[in-house]
């Protein structure tokens, strides 16, 4: 067996077991450890006038475009409205925005929850698959080896295999009495809609989305880390009000992540026997807190469109 | 009973009339039933292009709805300006509705759409497509629209006015004299900008247009 056949049986090997399409089933939540971001200096990736201009360079660049611009450069992976850096702010490169920088170097990742192991390719895909409501990109294709080429540039220098603080997104402590949908209707109202719309729909400049849908057929789907209200409430936290990261309290913060998350949207990819029940105790029932599957105003969330 | 019905009716009709009475293309080229609502034409153009060079902004396909909330900021005050204070003062609400409506109607300045995906090397590219985050200053493009063509009622167009005009804005929220933007979405990124950014950004908006002020 020559090394190009063993490189495709591997290949074949990391695909999941249970051949559906798709190409990483694992979305639980990433778990760093809890660091004081604010004590912590952050790791500089490169500046881009410090990219060299040859064939590298280039594909970098073409990397960070479809990160920013998904739709217009991938757009036969994308089913909603969203582009990568709309969760990853400051094109990958915010600390506490889940940057490409502290994220390149910690795969292959293992799990010990399912004994597994996942490669980069497999975490972008698993992107496509979730985030962006799409289709995973060939692995081994243009999409996937562009944006590693950008994830392993912005990386230039970090440790590999070390958490770097400003990893992921930071975690932020549940209120004591749990949270509450209608004061995160509240502060929906004032510090969101202005940019997000009165129903989370976003808005749009011609055909493009310049606010992303927050909930609805253009926005993540039931599968996607955001939909926990915990991962919600940490993005929120540091991110939201755009501009202005870090002005919520922690309790807000969960309020309207938790608001944000009681809406319809795209259903969970992974979605076992036709079953909201079924896939919210495979999926769900032990990752973080989420509302797929429960009853909020009269209603099942979790159908989908 | 009747009687009081009709009469209502009639009141609402006369209204209705009056404000339909207010005839957006007089008031623009002639000015308002009072006096000190002076023509908007005067400093915005006949077409509502703007003059560059006084820094008297474009209201050509500017959103209604922000055209409205900046006259009644003017009134308040919550945006100081000597000018046009006493103008929007003067203004009756049905005039507002009228002439902003029709403002709102015309084109606004064809531009090319330049997205965060573009390559930015000039200071003033830079702000425009990746801010400078370490501030806490946002790509411009990120609220304001690929090359700043605005978004819904609450963003405004940055292309299509005059550098000189923008930096004035920009220079307003730094003195505190402009504090209308909601929830001070805008003011805290004005004032985190240097002097020499603001005058590369407001002249990268402004070059980006073929028509209208900006040129
Ligand atoms: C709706 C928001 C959203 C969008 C859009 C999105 N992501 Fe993510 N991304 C997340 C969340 C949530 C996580 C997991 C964070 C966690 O579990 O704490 C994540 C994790 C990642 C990671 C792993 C980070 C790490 O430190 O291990 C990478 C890499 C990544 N995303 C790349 C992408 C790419 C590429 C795209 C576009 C194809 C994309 N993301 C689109 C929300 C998003
Ligand atoms: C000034 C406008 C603005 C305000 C106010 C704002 N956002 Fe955002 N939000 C954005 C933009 C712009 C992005 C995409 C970021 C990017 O592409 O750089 C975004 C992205 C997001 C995302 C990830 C993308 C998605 O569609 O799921 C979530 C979640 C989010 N915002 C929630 C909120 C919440 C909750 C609030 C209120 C606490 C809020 N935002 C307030 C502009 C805003
Ligand atoms: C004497 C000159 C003058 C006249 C007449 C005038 N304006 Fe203005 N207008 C200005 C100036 C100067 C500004 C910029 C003010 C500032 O710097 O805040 C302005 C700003 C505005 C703005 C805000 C634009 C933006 O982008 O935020 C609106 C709306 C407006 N004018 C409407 C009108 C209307 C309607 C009329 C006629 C009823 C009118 N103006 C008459 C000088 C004038
Ligand atoms: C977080 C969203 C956001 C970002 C990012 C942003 N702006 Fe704004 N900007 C606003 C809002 C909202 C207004 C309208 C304020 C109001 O209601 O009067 C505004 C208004 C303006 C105006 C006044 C326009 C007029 O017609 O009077 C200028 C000039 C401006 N912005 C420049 C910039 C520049 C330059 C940048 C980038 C450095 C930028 N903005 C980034 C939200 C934003």
């Amino acid at each position: 067996m020559n090394a190009r056949t063993s490189a495709l049986l591997l290949f074949a090997l990391a695909l999941p077991a249970h051949a559906d399409n798709i190409a990483m089933e694992d979305q639980t939540q990433i778990l760093t450890d809890a660091v004081n971001p604010a004590s912590r200096q952050y790791f500089q990736p490169p500046k881009l006038s410090e990219l060299p201009d040859n064939a590298f360079g280039k594909l970098v660049q073409e990397g960070r475009a479809i990160f920013v611009d998904t739709k217009t450069y991938a757009p036969e992976y994308v089913g909603n409205g969203l582009a990568c850096g709309n969760c990853h702010l400051e094109q990958g490169r915010q600390a506490n925005s889940a940057p490409l920088w502290a994220a390149y170097a910690m795969y292959p990742a293992y799990r010990k929850k399912n004994d597994k192991v996942n490669s980069y390719a497999e975490r972008l895909q698993g992107c496509f698959q979730f985030s962006m409501n799409g289709k995973a990109p060939d692995a081994t294709g243009p999409v996937i080896a562009a944006l590693t080429a950008y994830s392993y540039w912005l990386a230039t220098g970090a440790p590999i295999g070390q958490e770097l603080p400003g990893r992921a997104y930071p975690e932020v402590a549940k209120p004591k009495g749990g949270f509450d949908l209608a004061q995160g209707e509240k502060i929906y109202a004032a510090q969101c809609a202005v940019c997000h719309g009165k129903s989370g729909e976003g808005q749009t400049s011609g055909e493009e989305y310049v606010f992303p849908a927050l909930w609805g057929a253009d926005s993540f789907n039931w599968g996607a880390g955001m939909h926990r209200i915990n991962t919600a409430a940490g993005f929120i936290k540091a991110n939201m009000p755009f501009g202005k990261g870090g002005t919520l309290s922690d309790e807000d913060a969960w309020h309207v992540a938790a608001f944000m998350n009681s809406h319809e949207r795209p259903q969970d990819p992974r979605l076992v026997e036709g079953s909201v029940e079924k896939t919210r105790d495979k999926y769900h029932a032990n990752d973080g807190v989420s509302l797929y599957g429960e009853t909020v105003n009269g209603q099942i969330l979790g159908k989908g469109f | 009973m009747n009687v009081a019905r009709w009469t209502f009716a009639g009141l609402f009709l006369a209204l209705s009339v009056s404000i339909q009475a207010a005839d957006p293309n007089a008031i623009y080229a002639k000015g308002g039933t009072n006096p000190a609502a002076m023509a908007c034409a005067t400093c915005h153009g006949a077409e509502g292009e703007g003059l560059a060079a006084a820094g008297f902004p474009r209201l050509a396909g500017l959103s209604a709805d922000y055209m409205k909330k900046q006259l009644m900021d003017f009134a308040s005050g919550q945006r100081a300006n000597p000018i046009m204070q006493p103008i929007a003062a003067a203004l009756s609400p049905e005039e507002v509705d009228a002439v902003t409506t029709m403002l709102a109607s015309k084109p606004g300045p064809k531009v090319e759409r330049i997205s965060r995906a573009a390559v930015a090397e000039e200071v003033g590219a830079v702000i425009a497509l990746r801010g400078a985050w370490e501030r806490n200053i946002p790509e411009c493009v990120a609220c304001h629209g690929p090359s700043g063509v605005g978004v819904g009622k609450a963003f405004p167009p940055l292309v299509g006015q005059s550098a000189q005009y923008l930096s004035s804005q920009l220079i307003a929220w730094q003195q505190g004299t402009r504090k209308n933007d909601p929830n001070d979405l805008m003011g805290h990124i004005a004032r985190s900008l240097t002097h020499d950014e603001i005058k590369a950004v407001s002249e990268y908006f402004a070059n980006l247009t073929e028509t209208g002020a900006g040129r």
